[in-house]
This record gives C-alpha cells, sequence and structure tokens, in this order.
C-alpha cells in the first residue's frame, strides 16, 4: 500500500472541528495502519494557506496523495463515504448515507 | 432609521435607482443566462474604483479569475493593474478542476468568509460582488446549508459596512426569480436583468424588483452593453419634464418658411418634418444645416437612409457646399445603416456623438427608417429620450419622417412625437390637373403665432421655393384634394363677414 498524505482544513477548536479530526484519526488508524500522514492546519491561525488552496467550506480535506488529488468536505460522519474518497472502498453501502 | 444610498457609477442606473444600492447592504441580481449579470458585478467594481476612489473584493464562484480578467478587458476595464494598485482582490472559489468534491457530513461556509474578510480588509473594500451563487450550490450541493451559510455571508458583510452584490441564475424571463429559490431571501434587494426575445429583436432592460425601506423607480428600464463602456441604462419615463425655453429664434434656412414659422424655430425646439418619400424632406434637413452653417454654427447630420456622398452630391445640387462645411469644422455628417445594431446602441452612439460634437443644431434623416429595426414600444422609448436628450441640451433638433402613403397619411413616428415636438411641418403631394404638385403647411408651432396656409413648393437648382397658398382647393392633408369654384370661394370668404354685420 502506498503512503497517504492528507491535510484537513479546520477553523478554530470548535465542536464541529474536533468532530472531524476525531472521526478522520479513526478512520485512519483502522484502514492506513500508519501508512500515512495527516497535517491539521487551522486556518484562523493560517489563513494564507486557506487562499493558496481556495478552500470554501471547513471541514476540508485534501487528499494531497495518492492521486488523483481530491476534496472530501464535511465533519467525516459518513465513514463509507469518507472510505469512497480515499479509495479504500468503491461502493456505497445502504447505512452510508446518514448524514 | 433611513437608507442610505451609495452611487454606483453605473450610467443610468443611479437615476432609476434614486441614487444607488442601499448602502451597506446586499443586493441580488439575477437573470438568466447571458443577461449581463457578471458585467454588472464586475462595473459596480470598476466604477467604484473609476470614480469614487473606493476598492472592491471580487467573490467568483464560477470563472476563474483568469477569465473574468481576459473578459472584461474589452470593455475597458484593467482588473490587472487595478490588482497590482492594491484597489482590487479576486476571491477565487471557482471550481477546482481535481478529481472531485465529496460530502461527508456537516460543514460551514467559514473558510470563503474568512478569506473574504482578510481580502477586504487587505485593499480595504467599500464594495463586494459575488458571482454567482449558483455556481456554489452545484459544488456543493446541499442546499439548506448553503443557505443559511450565504445568509451568515451576508450578515457578516453587512456588519462590515461594505455594499456587496451578488447574482443568481433564473430559467425563465418571467418566472422564479432564482433557480434554487432561496438567493432571494439571503439580500435586502433584487434586481432583476432581463435579455427577451420580442419580435425577433433581443431587447435588455433591468427592473428593480425590490429596495427594502428605500424607494426607487418601477418597471423595466431598457439597457445596452457598450464596447469600452459597459452597462448602460436608458432611464426613459424617470425623465423630467424640466427644459429652459427660449425665445432666440434661429433661422431654419429658408427665408419664405421662416416667415411662416413667425420669424423663424426657436433655438432650443424640436421640429418634425413629415411627408412621403421625394417631397422634400432632405433638401429641408440640407437648408436647415446650410442655415446653421452661415450662421458659424456647429450642426450634426444623422443619416439613416442614405450614404455621405450621396448626401454630399445632393447638397451639391441644390448649390450647398457640405465639403466646404465638413472643412471649417462647422458640420459633422454620421450615416450608418440601421440595421447595423440595435436601437437603444444606436441611441447611445447618437449621444455619444452630441456630447462630443457639441452642436448648435441636430438633424436626423430619416428618424423612421429606425422604426423598422425596432417593436413599436422600443421605439417609442427611443424617440422619447432622443427628444429628451436634445432638448436637454438646448439646442435645435430637426427629425424627418417618411409617411408610409404618397398622399395625405401619416407615420408611427408621427403618432409617438407629434406632442413632445415643437413644431410640425408638412410636406405633402398635391394631384392637381393630372400633375404631382407639392405642398408645405406648418401644422404647429409651439410658443408663437405661424402661417396656416398650405403652400406650393418648387424645387430647382438652388433649393426650395415656397410660392402661393393653394386657396382654391381642399382636402391636400387628406389626400383627396378637391378644387373649388371661384364664385363659391367668394361666397365661403364672406360667409362669416356677413354673420358678423
Amino acid at each position: 500500500m502506498s503512503k497517504y498524505v492528507l491535510r484537513l482544513y479546520v477553523t478554530g477548536n470548535t465542536e464541529r472541528s474536533k468532530l472531524a479530526i476525531v472521526n478522520l484519526r479513526s478512520i485512519c488508524e483502522n484502514e492506513l495502519h500508519g501508512m500515512y500522514s495527516l497535517e491539521v492546519i487551522d486556518i484562523l491561525e493560517h489563513p494564507q494557506l486557506a487562499e493558496d488552496e481556495k478552500i470554501l467550506a471547513t471541514p476540508t480535506l485534501i487528499k494531497e496523495l495518492p492521486p488523483p488529488i481530491r476534496r472530501i468536505i464535511g465533519d467525516m460522519s459518513a465513514t463509507g463515504k469518507v472510505l469512497l474518497g480515499l479509495d479504500l472502498k468503491s461502493k456505497i453501502s445502504e447505512d452510508d448515507n446518514d448524514m | 432609521m433611513y437608507v442610505q444610498k451609495l452611487a454606483t457609477g453605473i450610467p443610468g442606473f443611479d437615476f432609476i435607482s434614486n441614487g444607488g444600492l442601499p448602502k451597506g447592504r446586499n443586493t441580488l441580481i439575477t437573470g438568466t443566462s447571458g443577461s449581463a449579470k457578471t458585467i454588472f458585478t464586475v462595473q459596480f467594481l470598476a466604477e467604484g474604483i473609476l470614480q469614487a476612489n473606493e476598492n472592491g473584493v471580487f467573490i467568483t464562484f464560477e470563472e476563474s479569475p483568469e477569465d473574468i480578467r481576459k473578459n472584461m478587458h474589452g470593455l475597458g476595464w484593467d482588473i490587472r493593474k487595478w490588482e497590482s494598485e492594491g484597489k482590487w482582490a479576486f476571491v477565487d472559489a471557482s471550481p477546482q478542476i481535481e478529481g472531485g468534491v465529496i460530502i461527508v457530513g456537516k460543514f460551514d461556509l467559514e473558510g470563503l468568509l474568512i478569506r473574504i474578510k482578510r481580502a477586504i480588509d487587505k485593499v480595504g473594500a467599500k464594495r463586494v460582488s459575488m458571482d454567482s451563487l449558483g455556481a456554489i450550490f452545484t459544488q456543493l450541493s446541499s442546499i439548506p446549508i448553503i443557505r443559511s451559510e450565504l445568509f451568515r455571508i451576508s450578515v457578516e458583510l453587512k456588519q462590515m459596512g461594505v455594499t456587496s452584490i451578488m447574482t443568481a441564475e433564473r430559467t425563465q424571463e418571467y418566472g422564479d426569480i432564482s433557480r434554487y429559490g432561496v438567493e432571494e431571501f439571503v439580500a435586502d434587494n433584487v434586481i432583476i436583468l432581463r435579455n427577451v426575445l420580442e419580435a425577433e429583436k433581443r431587447r435588455r432592460t433591468l427592473e428593480i424588483l425590490k429596495f427594502r425601506g428605500t424607494n426607487h423607480q418601477k418597471g423595466e428600464y431598457p439597457f445596452s452593453v457598450v464596447p469600452e463602456k459597459g452597462i448602460i441604462v436608458i432611464p426613459l419615463s424617470a425623465i423630467e419634464l424640466k427644459h429652459k425655453s427660449s425665445m432666440v429664434r434661429i433661422s431654419c434656412g429658408n427665408d419664405e418658411l421662416d416667415k411662416m414659422c413667425g420669424g423663424g424655430f426657436f433655438r432650443d425646439s424640436i421640429i418634425l418634418v413629415s411627408g412621403a418619400t421625394g417631397c422634400g424632406k432632405t433638401l429641408m434637413t440640407t437648408e436647415f444645416i446650410a442655415g446653421g452653417a452661415k450662421k458659424d454654427e456647429r450642426c450634426l447630420l444623422f443619416a439613416f437612409e442614405e450614404s455621405s456622398d450621396q448626401l454630399f452630391r445632393n447638397a451639391s445640387g441644390w448649390s450647398h457646399d457640405f465639403e466646404k462645411m465638413e472643412n471649417e469644422g462647422k458640420l459633422r455628417v454620421v450615416c450608418t445603416y440601421p440595421e447595423t445594431t440595435g436601437l437603444e446602441e444606436h441611441l447611445i452612439r447618437m449621444k455619444t456623438e452630441i456630447d462630443r460634437f457639441k452642436p448648435n443644431r441636430v438633424a436626423i434623416d430619416s428618424l423612421s427608417a429606425l422604426e423598422r429595426i425596432s417593436t413599436i414600444k422600443g421605439f417609442r422609448e427611443f424617440v422619447i429620450d432622443l427628444t429628451s436628450f436634445i432638448k436637454h441640451q438646448e439646442i435645435a433638433g430637426l427629425f424627418t419622417a417618411t409617411t408610409p402613403t404618397l398622399t395625405g397619411g401619416t407615420s408611427v413616428t408621427e403618432t409617438h412625437i407629434s406632442t413632445i415636438t415643437d413644431s410640425i411641418i408638412l410636406l405633402r403631394y398635391v394631384e392637381m390637373y393630372g400633375e404631382m404638385r407639392r405642398g408645405i403647411t406648418v401644422l404647429k408651432m409651439r410658443g408663437s403665432a405661424h402661417n396656416k396656409d398650405i403652400r406650393e413648393v418648387t424645387i430647382d437648382n438652388h433649393g426650395m421655393h415656397i410660392g402661393k397658398s393653394f386657396t382654391n382647393v381642399s382636402g391636400i392633408l387628406a389626400g383627396r384634394p378637391m378644387q373649388i369654384p371661384a364664385g363659391e370661394l367668394d361666397r365661403i370668404n364672406t360667409l362669416f363677414t356677413d354673420e358678423a354685420k
């Protein structure tokens, strides 16, 4: 398995930011088994980084590697869809649609 | 508390909006595809920079900043230059070419808001444009979240004291205000841009649907998009009838006609010359111009029927030297075929010519040629606006109108402008003894006495000659001339004198 490079853009220490970080960390631990690097960026502290990446919605996860580059938006609560976005799964099952 | 207005600087718009956009508030601009929404949003910022020294932030959800810079260059706006001068900032929220977007839970648009605030701070913006909201719905596909987030952004923008506009797509010219049905609830004010196909002609109009807590002109106003200028709104019915009146008379170029008019035209009057084809309208236009040039006045002629070569040749055939007048800077001839462009653009071009040349006299030969490129409504608005514009300049205007029938008759042009013009002169064919002769009469001469006879006109290589009255003929204007025997005429002449005794 090739290494994953992930960057998560959040805004401050809000409930939604925390939820996204917790959800994503658990997905990564369970599915990627250490084969990843995750950087969490608070755009309140680094607005220029938000500008560079043209971030609109928060939280936004950018999957830099492996290609293709993909944007995954939301609090990461729909686990099935996150897996789909990370190319760890090829189909959505019924219970993944609860947002 | 009353709502202040921010003058946008978009020509004509500030007039119909009674002073501009509500200051410090948010206005939605909605319209179908191709209705000039993006131009409006760019021009709002451009006029701010050019006219009011107010900087702007442009948030684009659809086109890339590079596309906008390129597309707007043709309208005379150098966005790149303003960016380097710190007067303009883009917030690029256009779709990124990547592997796509997946929504995996609740989100907000805090990222966008932070970037907008930062851009506003960076250039000290007073104006903000967002184009177009529809694109963010397709990008992020969660209508309830986007709706509440847009509302939040709108509130934040108000708190920052900026005046903002945002655009939304409509699917029909007359139907729902916007595609997602939510955009209009986000904004305090709504403006609709239309691009309606009517009788095979495209007609652009702008309507202010609502301004919360303040007033504006109601209804649709035509506008045009002009190269190097952008949007120009034509504020028709909002025109005030406030013209100064002058008692100074000018010569119409023909001594006898001056006498018939009670001493010439008034300096700031509009004269309509109506007649069938070939009965001397272009000649009268030529004499009107020559009469002006003789007094060292500047004359501007708009010709819609003949080329400038033809006009110069005609003039020399009547012993008037247009070339000399032109060389002396007293004459400018603008020849255009009516079909080259839409009526709104003709109007704007004509106004520009008048502003530039600053004539004492303007002649249009013929006004009715423009009828055929427009709908009746569009033409009426055109005539009213042009007439009013010329009157405001306090110059004399002579328009010709061609009647559809050879004898008698009126044209659409006359129906629409006869009440606005100060003088009406009729040129009519008179059929007598198997011969076509020409007659002239002054039908109306506002503010002055005038000769009411119908007099004979002859034309030779020295121009127009006005002869005797057709005293023994009646029914000329109706197109059915009838000879009255001399005996009968005497009886009619004494009819009323007898009764008076």
